[in-house]
């Protein structure tokens, strides 16, 4: 959802409003919802047709709007006892939400025995243990610098809040897409605890608002960003790994850099609507998904980073650090963005517009 | 003028076609948009239909204050910068021959054609540091070295202004160009300056029009949310910037649809006043 500009994903939403009357295909059908644009034609091309060959049931491919807008059909459309999309890539807030709400089928853990490899905070529980989700793509957000302007990488996020750096710097304007929160509290405070209480959250933002004076850009549109990174109009800020890495090999004058203490790991999540029926392909599909080699694939061709250990793939040294990196991650809290996502947001609106 | 009241050559059923599609697309979805308003927010996304005033309440803040003055401030200065252009501008077209009229029209026209994300990114390249104008005044000399001025208030202004100064000329060239030269003559063999004619005779004559322009790039800007994006800093975001955030990012549709109705009234009272201030000094 972080990850299109905004006038694609008004177009995909009209696009996806249209789509459920042509749904309720009977036979082996199952209706896959990924985020339209580059990710959907991703998963069209290098990876449904391999599910298709391998499993014989057809994936109808579906382009879903971003923002939360999706998890609202999709509820909505439950209550009508619908299912636009059987299986869907949902960002975690909307994951979450769902989840508190009951809105995804509860899953047969026991006839997806390949999700045994996923990490277990790829695997999505209810409260009572039965599983609903898992980790379908992952991706890291790092601190990225134009190689002109910055011939030596930095090496700390610290480099925010560098003096030097003033009136350099690109940052994402959301606090649930940026996750500076989580950023700061892993450099000024020891790790994202201090996020759990109000209190700490305004601690760290109170740190944060040091950064103001080296923000040129609080960015929502990726495409103006990245054009500024590689023309070093703004040469420093946080980026996309997949992308600037992308960039960089094909001659751009951009490197994403791990900082020491971490990059942001964001994720999307397989979730199966509670009015599917076709649970049973659901399950089919979301175990396939989690095989390292599947995953291993689309870090070759989508350029996620591997929902699974690195070891479990057959990915090059080169391969792997083009989508991830062995340094423990930042994990975004991303309870506290459903617990207390309004007060945050107004705080932090009030934090950069201040 | 002359009246005709009694021998209208419009049947007066007519209107009912105006009013009715007015109903559908205009009233139907303010309606609604009025309803969402006061709806309860649904954190998983949607609203439960209800009736409290928490979204207006949480609106009455001093940094919503803020919002609203950025938002009224930029505009205002939009539309001044625009009528201030443009009525010069028109009353020099309308002096011109009718085939330069006809070019010089088409070509502000075209420039409606063009897309807000068009305009925001070619004007951030335009005063970029790396490829902008700055470059050509360092290369003159006239700077020490080639400098960004973008994002800024002067840059989202700029922007504004493009959007707007289309919009000013077709609102201001027709009556311009009907007004008489005859009293312009007559004010200057009365022996005014050029100057004095202009001020004292032609501008007062049009007020109305210059107020109707401004009124018209005044709304006009105010509902721009993408170049405050494109080419403001954070301090420079209006409101429909804040409101596209509510709408889309943290899908609170309540507090979005409540905020759009207080920059609708605030809209209309500016409007209401300025148009007041326009006939009152007419009638003077």
């Amino acid at each position: 959802m972080k990850r299109r500009e905004f006038l694609l994903s008004a177009a995909l939403g009209t696009a996806a409003l249209a789509a459920p009357t042509v749904l309720r295909a009977a036979g082996s059908t199952l209706k896959v919802g990924t985020y339209g644009g580059y990710f959907k034609d991703s998963f069209d091309k290098f990876i449904y047709p391999d599910f298709t060959a391998a499993t014989g049931i057809e994936i109808e491919s579906i382009a879903e709007p971003t923002g939360e807008a999706w998890l609202v059909q999709l509820s909505q459309a439950a209550r009508a006892g619908q299912a636009p999309a059987d299986v869907s890539m949902m960002a975690q807030l909307p994951r979450i939400k769902g989840e508190r709400s009951g809105l995804w089928a509860k899953l047969d853990a026991d006839k997806m025995g390949k999700i045994a490899a996923l990490p277990d905070h790829f695997v999505h529980r209810y409260e009572d243990g039965s599983v609903y989700g898992t980790g379908a793509v992952s991706w890291y957000v790092t601190l990225v610098t134009n190689t002109d302007a910055y011939p030596e990488a930095p090496a700390s996020w610290q480099a925010l809040w560098d003096p030097a750096n003033k009136d350099k710097l690109g940052l994402m304007s959301l606090a649930t897409n940026s996750f500076l929160l989580e950023i700061t509290a892993s450099t000024h405070f020891g790790g994202t605890d201090i996020l759990k209480t109000e209190e700490g959250i305004l601690k760290v933002m109170e740190k944060l608002a040091e950064v103001k004076p080296n923000v040129r850009l609080w960015y929502r549109d990726e495409g103006q960003f990245q054009q500024a990174l590689e023309t070093g109009e703004i040469p420093m800020g946080e980026y996309y790994h997949d992308v600037t890495s992308l960039a960089a090999s094909q001659g751009k004058p951009v490197r994403s850099t791990f900082p020491q203490e971490g990059a942001v790991l964001d994720s999307g999540s397989w979730v199966v609507s509670k009015a599917s029926s076709a649970l049973e392909q659901s399950q089919i599909f979301i175990d396939y998904m989690a095989q390292p080699e599947i995953q291993a694939k689309m870090s070759r061709n989508v350029g996620t980073a591997p929902t699974v250990p690195r070891d479990l793939t057959d990915l090059t040294d080169e391969e792997f650090a083009s989508v991830s990196s062995d340094k423990a991650p930042i994990l975004p809290l991303y309870d506290i963005y459903v617990d207390r996502g309004d007060w945050i947001n107004q705080k932090w609106s009030e934090m950069i517009t201040g | 003028m002359s009246d005709g009241a009694e021998m209208r050559a419009t049947p007066g059923w007519v209107a009912l076609w105006p009013a009715l599609m007015l109903a559908i697309f205009f009233l139907v979805p303010f309606g609604i948009m009025l309803a969402v308003s006061v709806s309860h927010r649904d954190p998983a996304g949607a609203f439960i239909p209800g009736f409290e005033l928490t979204h207006y309440a949480r609106f009455l803040s001093a940094f919503f204050a803020k919002v609203m003055a950025v938002s009224v401030g930029v505009s205002v200065a939009a539309a001044a910068i625009c009528v201030v252009l443009a009525f010069p501008f028109t009353v020099f077209l309308a002096s011109m021959s009718h085939r330069t009229q006809t070019v010089a029209l088409v070509v502000l026209l075209s420039v409606l054609s063009l897309s807000e994300v068009i305009i925001g990114f070619s004007l951030s390249t335009l005063l970029s540091k790396t490829a902008g104008i700055s470059n050509l005044f360092y290369w003159l000399g006239l700077i020490s070295e080639p400098q960004a001025y973008t994002p800024s208030l002067f840059a989202l202004v700029t922007g504004l202004c493009y959007i707007g100064f289309p919009f000013a000329v077709l609102v201001l060239y027709p009556p311009v160009s009907r007004l008489d030269p005859e009293i312009v003559e007559a004010a200057r063999v009365m022996g005014a300056s050029a100057s004095r004619a202009f001020f004292g005779v032609v501008v007062p004559n049009l007020r109305g029009a210059i107020v109707g322009a401004f009124i018209l790039v005044f709304v006009f800007t105010l509902g721009s949310y993408l170049l405050p994006q494109l080419l403001g800093r954070s301090e420079d975001w209006t409101l429909s910037v804040h409101i596209t955030d509510q709408a889309i990012y943290q899908t609170n549709l309540p507090f979005a649809a409540a905020m759009s109705i207080f920059l609708m009234l605030v809209a209309l009272a500016l409007v209401g006043l300025a148009s007041l201030a326009g006939r009152q000094r007419r009638a003077a």
